[in-house]
């Protein structure tokens, strides 16, 4: 076996460069030298999420969760970009999936990030709507987080209807429904 | 499907971008914010400004600093009439690559020309120095005419 | 021992001013659907998968993974991505297949201009340090090349508006051109300048699309098509990055990539170029060494249809198409990336016989 090469052994100028003379330049002597600029950048844009995405978040709108049926293996997408990553085929027919579900993962917060004053800890959570086969992501509250687990059933706690726009953010957090815990094979195939 | 209404929204994409500088980048930096032009010297012994670390055609470290000139001429020039957000003016002006005097490169910025009718290819042009130098391109503010 | 790689299917969107209703996957799933039925292949057939895009364009970051639902990427497939035009996605798929690593691959580029300002989207891929600060827009650095170019007495203005023209009319036989114009040289002469010296109709459009292609190796390649384009030669080089110190009237880089990829080895009946203004298409033409007699860009060009990210790999497939139909013999195709031509890819295309 040959030993590993010592980085100081590299060939010159591949890990270090041969110190510039700054002496022969009068204006240099004596100053703090440069050592980073700052490059910021800013961009605007038009985004479009398109077809897909806009039915989801118009049915947002109307307090419905919109999924999209892949035509080749049947599967719902929710919130659906318009494939289906399995079959690689455009979804197109929309389906209406509860907003009540199962949660298939979560895990707890410790730390307060997002500036919105969670009581921490809190737990956020991987949600399968009953209709959906991918999970939606959201918060827990109005049970301690000690509580959650999987295959707890919970339903969505939306803000009241007039204050629903074109967003997710119309389902506040998830809560307990009260349901007993979900039977495993509805969510086998995602944990 | 009903048809669907399609939405869209403006989007800011927003970076603070620091980058750090190696020992050819920071002479010529540090010299700028003190209002000098520096080169380095490549290995066939022509004069890159703005300076790189490495020899474009060699790829051997370069080192050897050399102050030049703070005016120069042009060696190519497009005019521009509408601005974008960013750039070194905000009335027309004229993109150019200017070779400083003693380099043989050029360096690519903006002439404060006026008008179109003022920019020639092999014009001299003089740096105009901006107010608040801080290490960077833009402590050139941008270059304009040599009073004749 | 090199194995023989051919382009075995196309395809394409209408390169549009702007697809303002569908996402990118949504744009982009047709002509992935396109492209695999029309040789009666799906995705499990095919034995690499390599993109090429750039998230900059829409402002999508990871853009690139997202797109992959449209491929149908699960079960996992073998797959890469280049932050380039989709020439160099497959130059990279052509590289894997000379491996023996794959015998087939799928090759797309796709993007959505319209939600940006494209000349200031493009001022984020120049040098960090001093150049990019400046915030200097495409035109303006194709209209120094341009001036570089009337200065070196090596073209005049009527030629850059020759050069328009005939592509504007070609692309009247193009279905997916966004823009087709009846204008002459004269007319396109007459206007003012967009960025002196370029005029308006020298620059490239903002299109949106996507392309695709199928690669596949030697017997591979005759399974599946009864008319396989052959890439004979491809090759890609890069000149120096500093603008200031490169001849802006010249592509070394091209002349190095063509004479790699064996341009002159046989006569060429038609090449389509990657010039998004056209200076460049002279430049290109001088560095390839084509002669008049070679017919340039008759699709039109990327004056006509300028689908960023794809436009290279539509020359590609717009030579592929026209050998395989039998329409030209030898093709060149070739793609640029970065300002004022700095690198740029070669690839030449043959038919059987």
């Amino acid at each position: 076996m040959t030993e590993p090469i010592e980085v100081s052994a590299m060939p010159d100028g591949l890990w270090s460069q041969p110190a510039v003379d700054t002496a022969a330049i009068d204006v240099l002597g004596g100053v703090e030298p440069v050592r980073s600029i700052r490059t910021p950048a800013s961009l605007t844009y038009r985004y479009t999420p398109g077809l897909s995405q806009s039915r989801f978040l118009n049915a947002m709108a109307e307090g419905k969760i919109l999924g999209e049926r892949c035509p080749q293996c049947g599967k719902v997408y929710v919130p659906s970009r318009g494939a289906c990553p399995v079959d690689g085929v455009p979804t197109t027919e929309p389906v209406e999936v509860a907003d009540r579900g199962t949660v298939v993962s979560y895990c707890i917060v410790n730390v307060e990030f997002t500036g919105r004053g969670f009581d921490i800890p809190y737990a956020s959570a991987l949600v399968l709507p009953d209709g959906g086969d991918i999970p939606l992501f959201g918060l827990i509250q109005e049970t301690s987080h000690e509580d959650v687990h999987v295959g707890m059933r919970v339903e969505a706690k939306w803000k009241p209807p007039e204050e629903w726009e074109k967003s997710l953010e119309n389902i506040e957090w998830w809560r307990p429904s009260g349901e007993p815990d979900a039977d495993p094979e509805t969510y086998r195939e995602l944990v | 499907m009903r048809e669907t209404e399609v939405l869209s929204a403006p989007l800011l994409v927003e970076y603070p971008f620091t980058r750090t500088v190696g020992p050819v980048q920071s002479a010529f930096f540090t010299a700028l914010r003190e209002g000098v032009v520096l080169g380095v010297r490549a290995t066939d012994g022509s004069v890159v400004c703005p300076p790189v670390e490495y020899d474009s055609f060699t790829s051997e470290s370069l080192s050897e600093l050399v102050e030049l000139g703070d005016a120069g001429v042009v060696t190519t020039w497009a005019w521009v009439t509408e601005p974008r957000d960013d750039q070194p003016l905000d009335h027309p002006f004229a993109w150019a690559l200017i070779r400083i005097d003693g380099a043989d490169t050029g360096m690519l910025h903006a002439v404060d020309a006026g008008d179109e009718s003022a920019m020639a290819t092999g014009m001299r042009v003089r740096i105009r120095w901006a107010d608040d130098r801080e290490g960077s391109i833009t402590d050139i503010a941008c270059f304009e005419p040599e009073a004749t | 021992m090199m194995r023989d790689v051919a382009v075995v299917s196309t395809a394409q969107t209408p390169h549009a001013r702007r697809v303002e209703d569908r996402n990118e996957v949504e744009m982009l799933m047709p002509v992935l659907e396109a492209v695999k039925g029309a040789i009666g292949v799906t995705q499990e057939d095919l034995d690499f998968t390599c993109s090429g895009s750039t998230d900059y364009l829409a402002g999508q970051g990871f853009s690139f993974v997202t797109i992959l639902d449209g491929v149908g990427p699960y079960p996992p497939i073998v797959e890469s991505h280049v932050e380039m035009d989709g020439a160099w996605a497959l130059y990279e798929a052509w590289v894997k297949i000379q491996t023996g690593a794959a015998d087939t691959a799928l090759v797309y580029g796709y993007g959505k201009s319209s939600p940006g300002d494209l000349p200031r989207v493009l001022s984020r891929q120049l040098d960090p340090y001093y150049t990019a600060p400046l915030w200097p827009d495409s035109v303006g650095l194709a209209a120094l090349q341009g001036r570089a170019l009337l200065d070196s007495g090596k073209a005049t203005e009527a030629e850059f508006a020759a050069v328009a023209s005939r592509s504007r009319a070609s692309a009247q036989a193009n279905p997916n051109a966004t823009i087709s114009l009846d204008t002459t040289a004269e007319q396109i002469l007459a206007e003012p300048y967009l960025v002196s010296p370029l005029r308006k109709d020298d620059c490239a459009p903002i299109s949106d699309g996507a392309a695709a292609v199928i690669l596949a190796a030697d017997d591979r390649a005759r399974e599946l098509t009864d008319s396989p384009a052959w890439i004979r030669g491809i090759d890609h080089r890069i000149d120096v990055h500093g603008l200031g110190q490169r001849d802006l009237t010249d592509s070394p880089s091209t002349r190095l990539a063509a004479e790699k990829a064996g341009v002159a080895d046989a006569p060429v009946d038609m090449a389509e170029l990657h010039a998004c203004f056209s200076p460049q298409e002279l430049i290109l033409r001088e560095a390839l060494g084509l002669g008049d007699d070679v017919d340039i860009n008759p699709s039109g060009g990327p004056l006509s249809a300028n689908t960023v990210m794809a436009a290279g790999l539509v020359r590609v497939i717009e030579a592929a198409d026209r050998v395989a139909s039998g329409d030209a013999g030898r093709a060149v195709a070739h793609a640029t990336s970065g300002p004022c031509l700095q690198q740029n890819l070669v690839c030449v295309i043959e038919g059987d016989d």
